[in-house]
Order: C-alpha cells, then sequence, then structure tokens
C-alpha cells in the first residue's frame, strides 16, 4: 500500500476540519429530540450527553396515550396518515393528467396553464395562506380534512405538473403515434402506455406531495382545530401552548412524527434527488 | 329575402364539435380539474383577498402599527443577511461534497437529514436547547465558566439571528445539493488544464468554478427569497414573534393579524410585500419558462 504524501494528509485534515462541524451542525438538533426520547424526565434535564438510565418509557407513554396531551395520539398520526395519502393520490390524478394533457395531446393554452402553475409555484406560502383560510371559510370547509387536502393539492400540483410536463417532454412522439396506429383511444393511450412509462417520475412525485402534506403545519394549525381532527404536527405546536409541557413526551412525539419522512426519504432518494432538483432549477 | 339571408350568413363553418378533434377534447377533460383547483383554491382567495386590502384606512393603520415596521425591517435582514449568508455556505459546501471521498459520501447522506426531516419538531428542540434554565447550551456554559448564559430568545436581536440559523439549519441542504449538480456538471478537463498551469485554488474558484455557476447561483438566491418569505415556521415555532412582537417576519405578521381577527389588516401587510415579491416571480417565471 502506498503511503500517504504530506500533501495529501494536509488535505484530508483540511476536508476533516471543515466535515466535522459539519457533522455537529447538522446533527445536534436531531440528536437532542432523540436523546428526550430516551432520557426518563430528570435526565432530559440534566445537560448529560447520554442520559444516566437510557428508557423507551417516553414511547410507551404515547403509545399507550398515557398523558392527557396525548389522549388523541393515535386518532391524530391516523388524520396526518390520511390527509397526507389523500393529498398525494389527488395530486397525482390531477397532476398526471394535466401532464399529459399539455405535453402528450398538446391541448391549447397548455402553456398559459403552465405560466399559472408556476406562478402559483412562486407564491409564497404563508401569503396565500391568510386568503385561503377565509375561502375554505366561505366554502363551509373549515375543521374538515377536505380544507387541508384540497390547501396541499393546490400547493403540491404546480411543482408537480412541472415536473411531469419535463418528464413526459422528453418521452418520444412515436410512443403514442405507434398506439395510435394500432388503435389505441386517447384513454389506453394514457394508461397503457403514459402512465407505465411515467413511473419513476410518478413515484417521485407521489412521494413528494405526501412528504409535503404529512410536513405541512401552517395550514393544517389554520384550518383544523379540534383535538379529534387536528394532525400530528398540530399536536405538537399545542404543546406549547401550555406551561408545564412534558418536553420529554413532546420530543418523543416529534421523533415518532419525524421518522416516516425520513425513512420514505432514504427509501425512495434514488428518484426524489433527481426529480426534484431538476425540476427546482433547470439550468 | 331567402338570397340576403344566405348572404348574411356566408358559409356555415363546421360546427364547433368536429372542429375539436377528439384528443383535444379529452385534453380539456383532463386539464379540468387542475383549472378548477386554481379556480378554487388560487384565484378565488387570491382576488377575495385583494379585495379584503382595498381600504386605504388599512394601509394607514399598518403603517402606525410598530410592530408592522419592526417586521418589514426583519424581512429585509432575514433576506439580505440570511439568504446570502446561507447562499454562500451553500456554494462553499457544495464544493465540499463534490470531493470524491467514501466519508463525505456517508456524510452528505447525514446532511440531508435537516430538509428530510420535518420542520415542528426540531425547531421545537433547538427552542428547548435555547432554553434559559435548562437548555443544553446554557447548562454547558455554566459548567466551563459557571456563570449563567444569555436569554437566546429574550434580546429580540438575538432571537432574530436563531430564527435565520434554524432557517439554514433547515434549508441549507437542499441548496447545497442543487449547487453541487451545478458544480459536478462543469467539465474535469479544465480543472486538469488548470492543474497543469500550476492555478491556485482561489484562481481555479475565480476562473473556472464561479464563471460556470453564477447564473444557477442567482436564479436559487433569487428563488430562496420568494420561498423565504413564505417560511413561517422557522420564526413562529423559535420565538413566536417574541419577545414583545419584535420578531416578527411578514409571514408570521399576516397570520398574526389574521389571528387576532383582523383580515384586511392582514391582507394589507401582504399586499405591502408584493412590490418585492412579483418583480422576483416575474423574473423567475422568464427564466424557467423559456
Amino acid at each position: 500500500m502506498k503511503l500517504p504524501t504530506l500533501h495529501e494528509i494536509g488535505t484530508e485534515a483540511k476536508l476533516l476540519l471543515i466535515g466535522i462541524p459539519v457533522l455537529i451542525w447538522t446533527l445536534v438538533p436531531i440528536y437532542h429530540m432523540f436523546l428526550f426520547a430516551i432520557s426518563p424526565k430528570e435526565d432530559a434535564f440534566s445537560g448529560k450527553l447520554w442520559p444516566a438510565h437510557p428508557t423507551l418509557n417516553n414511547f410507551k407513554i404515547v403509545f399507550y396515550q398515557e398523558h392527557y396531551f396525548l389522549r388523541d395520539f393515535w386518532i391524530q398520526f391516523f388524520n396526518s396518515v390520511v390527509i397526507a395519502l389523500s393529498a398525494g393520490a389527488l395530486t397525482l390524478m390531477i397532476a398526471t393528467a394535466a401532464a399529459f394533457s399539455i405535453s402528450r395531446l398538446r391541448v391549447p393554452g397548455g402553456r398559459w396553464v403552465m405560466n399559472l402553475a408556476l406562478f402559483t409555484y412562486f407564491i409564497p406560502a404563508a401569503f396565500l395562506a391568510v386568503p385561503m383560510y377565509r375561502t375554505m371559510g366561505n366554502y363551509g370547509l373549515l375543521n374538515n380534512h377536505w380544507s387541508l387536502i384540497l390547501a396541499m393539492v393546490t400547493i403540491a400540483s404546480p411543482y408537480a405538473i412541472w415536473v411531469l410536463k419535463q418528464a413526459s417532454d422528453k418521452l418520444p412522439v412515436e410512443l403514442d403515434e405507434a398506439a395510435t396506429m394500432d388503435g389505441a383511444t386517447t384513454l389506453q393511450l394514457f394508461r397503457l402506455v403514459y402512465v407505465p412509462l411515467m413511473m419513476p417520475s410518478l413515484v417521485a412525485i407521489g412521494t413528494y406531495a405526501i412528504l409535503l402534506a404529512w410536513n405541512e403545519y401552517l395550514y393544517a394549525f389554520l384550518l383544523l382545530s379540534k383535538d379529534t381532527e387536528i394532525t400530528l404536527p398540530v399536536a405538537l405546536g399545542n404543546f406549547l401552548a401550555a406551561d408545564d409541557s412534558p418536553w420529554e413526551l413532546l420530543m418523543t412525539t416529534g421523533f415518532i412524527y419525524a421518522l416516516p419522512p425520513a425513512a420514505i426519504y432514504y427509501a425512495f432518494k434514488r428518484y426524489m434527488v433527481g426529480g426534484l432538483t431538476a425540476g427546482a432549477v433547470k439550468s | 329575402m331567402a338570397i340576403t339571408l344566405s348572404g348574411d350568413q356566408a358559409i356555415p363553418g363546421p360546427p364547433l364539435s368536429a372542429r375539436l378533434t377528439t384528443p383535444q377534447v379529452w385534453g380539456i377533460v383532463l386539464l379540468a380539474p387542475y383549472i378548477l383547483v386554481f379556480l378554487a383554491f388560487v384565484v378565488y382567495p387570491v382576488g377575495y383577498g385583494l379585495w379584503l386590502a382595498r381600504h386605504p384606512a388599512s394601509y394607514a393603520a399598518l403603517w402606525h402599527d410598530p410592530i408592522f415596521a419592526r417586521a418589514a425591517v426583519n424581512t429585509l435582514i432575514f433576506l439580505l443577511v440570511g439568504i446570502n449568508l446561507k447562499m454562500a455556505i451553500a456554494l462553499f459546501l457544495s464544493g465540499f461534497f463534490a470531493q470524491q471521498r467514501t466519508w463525505i459520501k456517508w456524510l452528505s447522506v447525514l446532511f440531508i437529514l435537516p430538509w428530510a426531516v420535518p420542520s415542528i419538531p426540531t425547531i421545537l428542540s433547538v427552542r428547548f436547547m435555547l432554553n434559559p434554565e435548562w437548555g443544553v447550551i446554557n447548562q454547558i456554559i455554566f459548567k466551563l465558566t459557571a456563570e449563567d448564559g444569555p436569554n437566546w430568545l429574550n434580546d429580540p436581536t438575538v432571537a432574530l439571528g436563531m430564527a435565520i440559523g434554524v432557517h439554514i439549519w433547515k434549508s441549507l441542504p437542499f441548496w447545497t445539493l442543487i449547487l453541487m449538480t451545478g458544480r459536478l456538471a462543469i467539465s474535469h478537463d479544465l480543472y486538469e488544464a488548470a492543474e497543469v498551469d500550476g492555478a491556485s485554488w482561489s484562481q481555479k474558484f475565480r476562473y473556472i468554478t464561479w464563471p460556470s455557476m453564477q447564473t444557477l447561483y442567482v436564479t436559487c438566491t433569487l428563488l430562496s427569497m420568494i420561498w423565504t418569505l413564505g417560511d413561517f415556521n422557522s420564526v413562529y415555532l423559535l420565538t413566536g414573534g417574541g419577545p414583545a412582537d419584535l420578531t416578527h417576519v411578514l409571514a408570521t405578521l399576516g397570520i398574526r393579524y389574521l389571528r387576532l381577527d383582523q383580515l384586511s389588516l392582514a391582507m394589507a401587510s401582504i399586499v405591502c410585500a408584493l412590490p418585492f415579491v412579483l418583480p422576483l416571480v416575474y423574473f423567475m417565471m422568464k427564466r424557467l419558462s423559456r
């Protein structure tokens, strides 16, 4: 084995000098959350880097809803799941249909729709939230899961259409022509040719929409209020309102809430990084 | 009379149904759901919101509300200091992560975490770390110096700085990743040629990296500005706009008015941001829809 030269050691040291602070900066808030989740109350507040008596008791309290802050934990977890999956499915349907229509069928006015979608994509989320809240009130949807689902679909669709349109423009036209020659109707073309070929992008977009809805705090906090209707992030936010917040349970719930998106992200990393970065900034 | 009639009507074209081909009809049908969502949840709310913000009295009230002035200044600080700092770090780190090392690959997998996990639990975690009595940071300060650390979220300037820190923590991975994609697209030959000519690290950056990445960098900065204007979580979850409503940004201020049931003020505060937002949006749309 070749011994590293002094110059190589120097380069490596310089890289480590960047890498170690980056690692600490990245992990500290997450590790802190994890530390609280496995610490009994007295250890959590001691400022130690590892609890003297690590325990899974906090998870047990959360799962069995043994604290009055957590009495609706499973309902709220379920609400988050239902809303995220519905928003994901609906976004996927609406955006796939729109992208197919604009890119493959070249519907008149398609360019306009793309521009409108792009415009929506650029409206800062907190700015749209104010009028959206009133609109949902006018539609009679406040405190109804549909309000949050539809709000998430509104926010996710523009980007979804944008990415799917880019991807479907890359499919060769000859495929459509061949299928039409063989007598395929437009719907068959969509179902049997387009959707299968678009699968990787559809996975990326579906994941994106599900994560967006799962992670959403502001719209959920504005649109839903009843304890049995809110999603997990709103429940976490409500912990804050109390003076005697059980922080170790808050962090445990937060940790459980953060796990699915992290897991989904790593499972679909291959699709997501390519799909999302390509769409975000076309350079 | 029959002659005048036929002259008036000229030759009737084929009916509309025949002019539209079947695929085009399907195109319209398939596009309709999105158009409906757009009309119902973008056009109507935005129009309605602008209508609510039509009274000049709201703007006068905003102008006299010191919290608004403070929020506007905070927003500017957030954008100018926070975003530029974030993008500069992202540009620097994109070079670090572009290095071919196994351990750097592993680090990049972890580095993505802040972006991949939802913001509420992590921001609350930071909030607790900054707690003056029980937070881990002040406990460490106490152990090292035997003095009490600062009350991080009690001084509005420090608290705003912390909120900017949280924002950077959360969104740095995304922009680093994007800039890294841009960096990896630069031809390796250029660097090899520069190496042969004995170019230094800073020369390579100045003459190769930066010119190739400048456009991408500017686009990313502008896009990040637009999105940061809508970043409610970093400020709200860390400081709640406090102490004494001095750390609000426009995103949290609008929601604050909304919660106080002052809807026209909420909309007016957003309308005040439009002169800054619309040019950015226009520029971005032009760049992306080429």
